[in-house]
């Protein structure tokens, strides 16, 4: 039994955990206190001042986010008008120092910070005055920083630091502070590995992917093109938020219906896509397994892993798979197979991808192997966000859409491939495969279910006998768990022989590419879970449950590469990776 | 990394490296011992570049970031070397009011450094500096110890020219 504590809040009694957070404990009494830098997992530094609660005895107002009650009968009010006053001065102080373009910001009606002024009634120009001097850094390849916008709450560089890349951090000190990288260097001359977890926890607009919408509009109204679509697993899960949808609604067929109506001539499933991964990779692994070579196989999925393994641990390249990941391997055969069968000259295919990630922009650009020499695999890849916006701006009337299906020859997709989008879901679905590979027998039913390999934490082991061997795994989401995992490796601690690596935490479903959620839902609720959910459920739901039993799979083996692993295959669908520097 | 703040190519001596690794050594294991670390570092280089910097980093377990952080935050550590001429411009209150702003802005044009920089040549640096007490002469500013007083921005030019030649 925990130790209780008799406290009033607001004058009525309660009852909490001791160590509780005042924050904690009034919002599980029904009371919300607001938050601008604190954020549940990433930060906690009582820095912004906008959760003070008043506590008698206390000489001042005190943060609640970080003041646990320790204290038998502690009084709190949280909404006095001392507190009410010093919330609204922070808010205006705040202001004096922000780019107040509210109307054309990329935020504008999903920004904390203006949330909170108008809910403060704060007047805006309260304080006028000078303002922190800044340039917006547009280095990087999948995102700009507005630091004209920046309230200094620093969850970005918690969450950079979480991922264990710590590449932006607060500089200079008092009215110059700014966030910024290393001797100002732009972050794309930084080791960032463009996962855009910054951009997911950024209260305001100061961080935002590159909006490449413009480039897709564009394409679209080119009648010389052939302009092709594909999603990817997990942005059914995360597009209906943006339209107000529930947390975890799937919304695959209304999501297919818009990008018909948006003009697309394809719409494609990066499941099916996933599904060839799998292909590639369960036979690339059972290779490396028989030879004992290059083991453990690190999957390459994650674009911001494998951009991490490239500029963290070089000497760990020859572990990583060779496959190019659901989005290149897609944009391999629509230039080469797709192109073929449709009697289309591959230059005049425009690819666009739908993706819950930055880094798969920067990973578009990669051209180490492209299927058709000079042409890049994938022309535009966007985040969630930037097709809710597309939608928007087309009037397409989201949530009142009828469902549609993906069309052929890349619509067909077994529930493996969409639990891509979970941590330990392509472990799963290669391991469903490689099962029926090695014994020639089904997982069938729940058998299939590797619930060693679910859930959330950021570490998961296990070992599993197929055919009398003794296949060990580990699977990493979080790059910080990463690191753990490939240093118990190196120092011998731990021996694997199959390791997934997703870069962000629970995997693309709280990609950076997501739609972005604000501290009040996350506080309270976990995204990973809810998100992930949804795919296993969907994954439970659909006919066809693994890879290789995917008829669009077993189609285009057929006619164009002949089995996995095949030459041809290899050079379509297999990669190259380029040591980097950390600095 | 594109590197726009450091103007001097950095050169150590083996001498100079040796006790950068004994410095870490020492407080490797020390919780919060970075300022330690970066004063003593300064000691043995004079100022903190970015290959120092590193060092200290990779040495401590923590990122590059968090060092130059720190570096910024406190203005007692300096990421550029001190020119042969370290000019000293006093922006004291009876200085500033007697236009030691204008004296800082016209060093800086005609010298092409900022607040804190040092020429490519390694000549000349430049840093504005609290009352130096001779406010009767303001403004002041000093190159190495010598003390030049009532100036104008005409003059300042004629000042540096001296250093220059």
């Amino acid at each position: 039994m925990e130790n209780m504590l008799n406290i009033k809040i607001n004058g009525k009694d309660y009852s909490v955990p001791a160590g509780t957070t005042i924050l904690d404990a009034c919002r599980m009494n029904g009371i919300y206190i607001p938050t601008l830098c604190y954020l549940k997992d990433i930060n906690a530094i009582g820095a912004c001042r906008i959760c003070v609660v008043e506590v008698k005895g206390a000489r001042s107002l005190v943060a609640a986010c970080v003041y646990p009650i320790d204290r038998e009968g502690t009084e709190i009010f949280t909404n006095s008008p001392a507190v009410i006053k010093s919330r609204k001065t922070t808010l205006e102080l705040i202001l004096s120092n922000h780019e107040r373009k509210c109307l054309s910001c990329v935020r504008s009606t999903n920004c904390e910070l203006q949330k909170l002024c108008n809910e403060y009634g704060v007047d805006e120009s309260m304080f006028e005055g000078a303002k922190t001097p800044s340039e917006i850094d547009d280095s990087a390849i999948h995102m700009y920083r507005d630091n004209s916008k920046c309230i200094l709450c620093r969850r970005c560089v918690a969450a950079c630091q979480n991922q264990d890349v710590a590449v932006i951090g607060a500089n200079e000190r008092g009215f110059a502070t700014n966030i910024g990288s290393a001797f100002q260097a732009g972050l794309g001359d930084v080791a960032c590995i463009n996962c855009g977890q910054c951009i997911s926890v950024c209260p305001v607009g100061a961080l935002s992917e590159k909006d490449e919408t413009d480039k897709v509009f564009a394409a679209l109204n080119d009648p010389t093109k052939h302009v092709i679509v594909q999603t990817a697993p997990s942005v059914r899960v995360g597009l209906g938020e943006e339209f107000g949808m529930p947390m975890g609604t799937i919304v695959t067929g209304k999501m297919v219906t818009a990008l018909k109506m948006l003009g697309f001539d394809g719409v494609f499933d990066t499941n099916f896509s996933a599904d060839l991964t799998i292909m590639e990779e369960a036979t690339e692994f059972l290779d490396r397994y028989t030879k004992k070579e290059n083991l453990p196989l690190i999957t390459s999925c994650s674009p911001g892993w494998v951009k991490y393994c490239e500029h963290y641990f070089p000497d760990m390249i020859p572990n990583l798979s060779s496959c190019k990941s659901p989005q290149g391997m897609f944009g391999a055969v629509a230039k080469t197979y797709y192109a073929e069968k449709m009697g289309i000259d591959p230059k005049d295919i425009f690819v666009v991808s739908v993706m819950p990630c930055t880094a798969k922009k920067f990973e578009a650009s990669r051209h180490e192997q492209a299927a058709v020499k000079g042409l890049p695999d994938i022309d535009v890849a966007i985040t969630v966000r930037e097709l809710a916006r597309m939608i928007k701006k087309s009037g397409l009337l989201f949530t009142e859409l009828p469902d549609s299906e993906f069309d052929s020859p890349f619509g067909l997709a077994s529930g493996a491939g969409t639990i891509f989008g979970a941590t330990g879901g392509v472990m799963e679905a290669a391991l469903r495969t490689a099962h029926a590979v090695l014994t020639g027998e089904e997982l069938e039913g729940k058998a299939m279910e590797l619930t060693a390999v679910r859930g959330v934490e950021g570490v998961k082991e296990a070992t599993f006998n197929i055919a009398g061997n003794e296949i060990r795994v580990a699977v990493a989401s979080g790059l910080a768990n990463a690191r753990k995992v490939l240093e118990m490796v190196k120092n011998g601690e731990k021996q694997f022989d199959f390791i997934e690596i997703m870069a962000c935490p629970g995997g693309c479903v709280n990609g950076g590419g997501q739609p972005i959620v604000p501290s009040a839902v996350r506080n309270v609720v976990d995204i990973r879970k809810v998100r992930a959910a949804a795919l296993y459920q969907d994954d439970e739901n659909l006919p066809v449950r693994k890879s290789h039993q995917n008829p669009d799979i077993t189609r285009i083996y057929d006619e164009y590469f002949g089995k996995p692993g095949s030459h041809k295959a290899h050079d379509i669908l297999h990669t190259t990776y380029t040591a980097r520097v950390k600095y | 990394m594109k590197n726009k703040l450091e103007t001097i190519p950095f050169k150590d001596t083996p001498e100079q490296k040796a006790q950068l690794e004994q410095i870490i050594q020492d407080y490797k294991d020390v919780p919060g011992a970075l300022v330690q670390v970066l004063k003593k570092a300064q000691e043995v280089y004079g100022y903190l570049p970015l290959e120092v910097q590193i060092t200290v980093a990779e040495g401590l377990g923590i990122s590059l970031e968090e060092v130059y952080g720190v570096v910024t935050f406190y203005s007692f550590f300096s990421i550029n070397p001190k020119g042969q001429y370290e000019i000293s411009v006093c922006l004291g209150t009876a200085c500033y009011v007697k236009g030691a702003g204008d004296v800082i802005n016209k060093i800086s044009d005609v010298l092409g450094i900022k607040d804190g920089g040092c020429t490519p040549d390694g000549k000349f640096s430049l840093r504005a500096c609290r009352c130096i007490g001779a406010c009767g002469l303001a403004p002041v500013l000093t190159i190495n110890d010598d003390v030049y007083g009532r100036l104008t921005t005409d003059e300042t030019v004629k000042v540096l020219q001296k250093y220059m030649a």
